[in-house]
């Protein structure tokens, strides 16, 4: 049995007054990847066909690379920001819901340090 | 997880079948209804009524009240002005919410299938519990609120200020957008649907309020504001013609100006 009154329900914990900077973020990264993507698509399309030597050389370009660092901080910041809209939005069990908002954060961050990474080692090869 | 599927006890069954139409009528439309009565214990049911459109008025709300009057009397729902300006039989009609009173039965290609404003508590037939919805209302303090003392005359508004106004006052609350919108069937306890941001954005619009600030601290939320994920259905199904969704993108832009 519920006994609080409709507006006190409304009410619950107040405003969290946080959700703009996520929301503009989200906007930002979806913004930074129609150029970076376009970029990126085209560059490997047009190197089919090219030797592993020739691509591992490519990436490890100062310019190549920093384009490669922002697109993968990019994507997975923006993936991170998407799933974790679409957790809340379903996922209703607060544990569950606790459990898989980390894990994405999680999987995002290791995947982009990985990203990163792989990017410096053929810039430092 | 989310209600995808209906609980057990508000699956849909078959109910009667009721025919008002004399065999000498030749404009007959159906009409298939939701019914539930809280009484009973059952599931609810679609009942089919025949109705003869050469002796019935314009409307699908004429129908309805003509159900009620000539065929069968427990048939609930809510109407008052019956042109459209109080906005209490709003409801789902073939598909779309609208008002039954404004809804023209030429509209609708086939039978006519009328249910309550979906994902909400039903209360008794077509009729809804809006309590939730009419809670969230009052916690946006939808009247103006000044610390300057009140003036001896009208406060004053530019008549290009009050433009701002425009497409927001006309709202009657019918709730037709909030129950059409999916991410208010999922989070309606914390978010606060098109209706009532649009409501919200009719005082943060004002010049005469001065607590715009304050306005947007208590909306400044990743469920009452940041769950709209500009789905539009809201827009598309408002039976006045308004913009709820343009009028949250109006409060986000104020939230990143603000900020900036």
């Amino acid at each position: 049995m519920n006994l609080r009154t409709p507006l006190s329900r409304v009410r619950h914990l107040g405003s969290a007054k946080d959700g703009t900077h996520h929301w503009w973020a989200q906007r930002m990264t979806a913004l930074a990847l129609i150029p970076l993507s376009i970029w990126f698509i085209a560059s490997v399309l047009s190197m089919i066909g090219e030797s592993h030597q020739n691509f591992a050389l490519w990436a490890g370009g100062p310019f190549t690379a920093s384009l490669l660092i922002l697109l993968i901080l990019a994507t997975f910041y923006h993936a991170w920001l998407g799933l974790q809209v679409v957790i809340e939005d379903y996922v209703h069990a607060t544990g569950v819901k606790f459990a898989l908002l980390l894990l994405v954060k999680a999987a995002c961050i290791l995947l982009a340090t990985i990203g990163v990474i792989s990017v410096l080692v053929l810039l430092f090869q | 997880m989310v209600a995808l599927t209906l609980p057990t006890n508000s699956r849909i069954k078959d109910g009667k079948a009721w025919s008002a139409a004399s065999d000498s009528s030749k404009n007959v439309k159906r009409f298939k209804v939701y019914r539930w009565n809280p009484d009973d214990g059952g599931n609810p049911k679609m009942d089919t009524y025949e109705v003869d459109l050469d002796s019935c008025g314009p409307m699908v709300l004429d129908a309805l009240i003509k159900i009620k009057n000539e065929i069968d009397p427990t048939l609930t729902f809510r109407r008052s002005c019956r042109e459209g300006v109080c906005g209490s039989c709003a409801m789902n009609i073939d598909g779309t919410n609208t008002l039954a009173c404004t809804m023209n039965l030429d509209e609708v290609e086939g039978d006519v299938k009328v249910y309550p404003l979906p994902h909400m508590p039903v209360v008794k037939d077509l009729i809804p519990d809006l309590n939730h919805a009419y809670a969230q209302l009052e916690s946006i303090e939808p009247w103006l609120k000044t610390s300057t003392p009140a003036p001896e005359r009208e406060r004053l508004q530019t008549p290009e200020d009050r433009e701002k106004l425009d497409g927001l006052w006309e709202c009657i609350l019918c709730f037709c957008c909030t129950t059409s919108c999916p991410s208010y069937w999922w989070n309606g306890d914390r978010y606060l649907g098109p209706a009532i941001l649009l409501q919200a954005y009719r005082w943060i619009a004002d010049t005469r309020d001065e607590y715009t600030g304050e306005r947007l601290d208590q909306l400044e939320d990743p469920f009452r504001l940041y769950r709209c994920h500009t789905i539009m259905n809201c827009t598309r199904t408002c039976p006045k013609h308004l913009n709820p969704a343009k009028a949250i993108a109006e409060i986000k832009k104020l939230m990143v100006e603000r900020k900036s």
